[in-house]
């Protein structure tokens, strides 16, 4: 089957439905062996003691907060240049998956910020930038929703995806570009990580079971994206013809 | 066990429990929005509007498309 087979919609939807259960017994036994062991296996921290076991949810749940923009700015090239309707109902499935990562990234780092740098929220770049990311992604669900065409919303939508996308660098690199509260990477550097293995591990298992969820929440918002569409069609058509015909 | 994890405890586990009500909320909103449009669907299959792969598979195969 070419690659391109699978971006019809209708061979989408088949393939979705026998892929899903599988995605779903995936993300329950990477996310739960992820957490158990970042929660009960793995050791305290000699400086931040068990309140560093937040990092298990915190940091998959913000790397997947820009792994879900990425996304859609990928998809949002593919509504551009191919015009292909699968594309565009990609971005729009993601956008919400994408906020919840986001606001859960945002709440937990702020509920590991108050016991660790004595304050709630701080106004520096990494978390106003990943709060403008926030901003964004509601922005972006708002414009899908006012545009009556979906075809016309979407390539809107495509365009400010593509704008807003420079976020992205700014969020990664702004630790590194800035004096900030946040610290510095600590698990994806040149040098290596600086995260001892027994804390690693759970939290690399953590981030696959993590973006598993996220992908399995991407396709089933997906596959109602393209039922919502071809109800819109089938309507379109039903009320400009005799009753029976249709798309 | 919430001893255990020192000081902070309520901070870790308010942690946990608000990124599971996040998911447990985006999960129950995609599975409510996929029953609402099948159901629309449905009610637009009953009256006979269809898509045209459902029309030709109703002709093809009668038994199959009722």
């Amino acid at each position: 089957m070419a690659i391109l087979d699978l971006a019809n919609p209708t061979r989408f939807m088949s393939l979705t439905d026998r892929l899903l259960p599988w995605f779903w017994g995936a993300t329950l036994l990477a996310l739960g062996t992820g957490l158990y062991l970042g929660l009960f296996v793995a050791p305290a921290d000699n400086l931040q003691g068990e309140t560093y076991r937040i990092i298990f949810i915190h940091v998959p749940a913000a790397w997947l907060a820009m792994f879900g923009y990425g996304m859609m700015a990928v998809s949002a090239l593919g509504t551009l240049i191919w015009r292909h309707p699968l594309a565009d109902v990609a971005a729009k499935a993601t956008a919400p998956v994408g906020a919840a990562f986001t606001l859960m990234a945002l709440i937990t780092g702020s509920l590991w910020g108050k016991p660790m740098w004595g304050t709630w929220w701080e106004w520096d770049a990494r978390m106003t930038s990943v709060l403008i990311l926030f901003l964004m992604y509601l922005g972006l669900i708002a414009l899908w929703n006012a545009v009556e065409d979906p075809i016309k919303g979407g390539r809107v939508a495509a365009v400010l995806i593509l704008v807003g996308s420079v976020n992205l660098p700014i969020i990664k690199f702004s630790v590194d570009w800035w004096n900030t509260l946040h610290q510095p990477a600590s698990v994806f550097r040149m040098s290596g990580s600086t995260i001892d293995p027994s804390m690693l591990y759970p939290l690399l298992i953590s981030a696959v079971g993590a973006t598993l969820l996220f992908l399995s929440l991407s396709l089933m918002a997906m596959r109602n994206e393209i039922l919502r569409r071809r109800i819109r069609a089938l309507r379109l058509v039903a009320a400009a013809s005799p009753v029976g015909a249709a798309a | 066990m919430i001893s255990s994890l020192g000081p902070h405890a309520g901070f870790i586990l308010a942690a946990y429990a608000v990124s599971a009500v996040i998911v447990l909320a985006v999960v129950g909103w995609i599975l409510a929005d996929g029953v609402l449009l099948r159901r629309q669907m449905r009610d637009l299959e009953a009256r006979g509007i269809r898509r045209r792969s459902a029309r030709k598979a109703a002709v093809n195969n009668p038994k199959a498309a009722s």
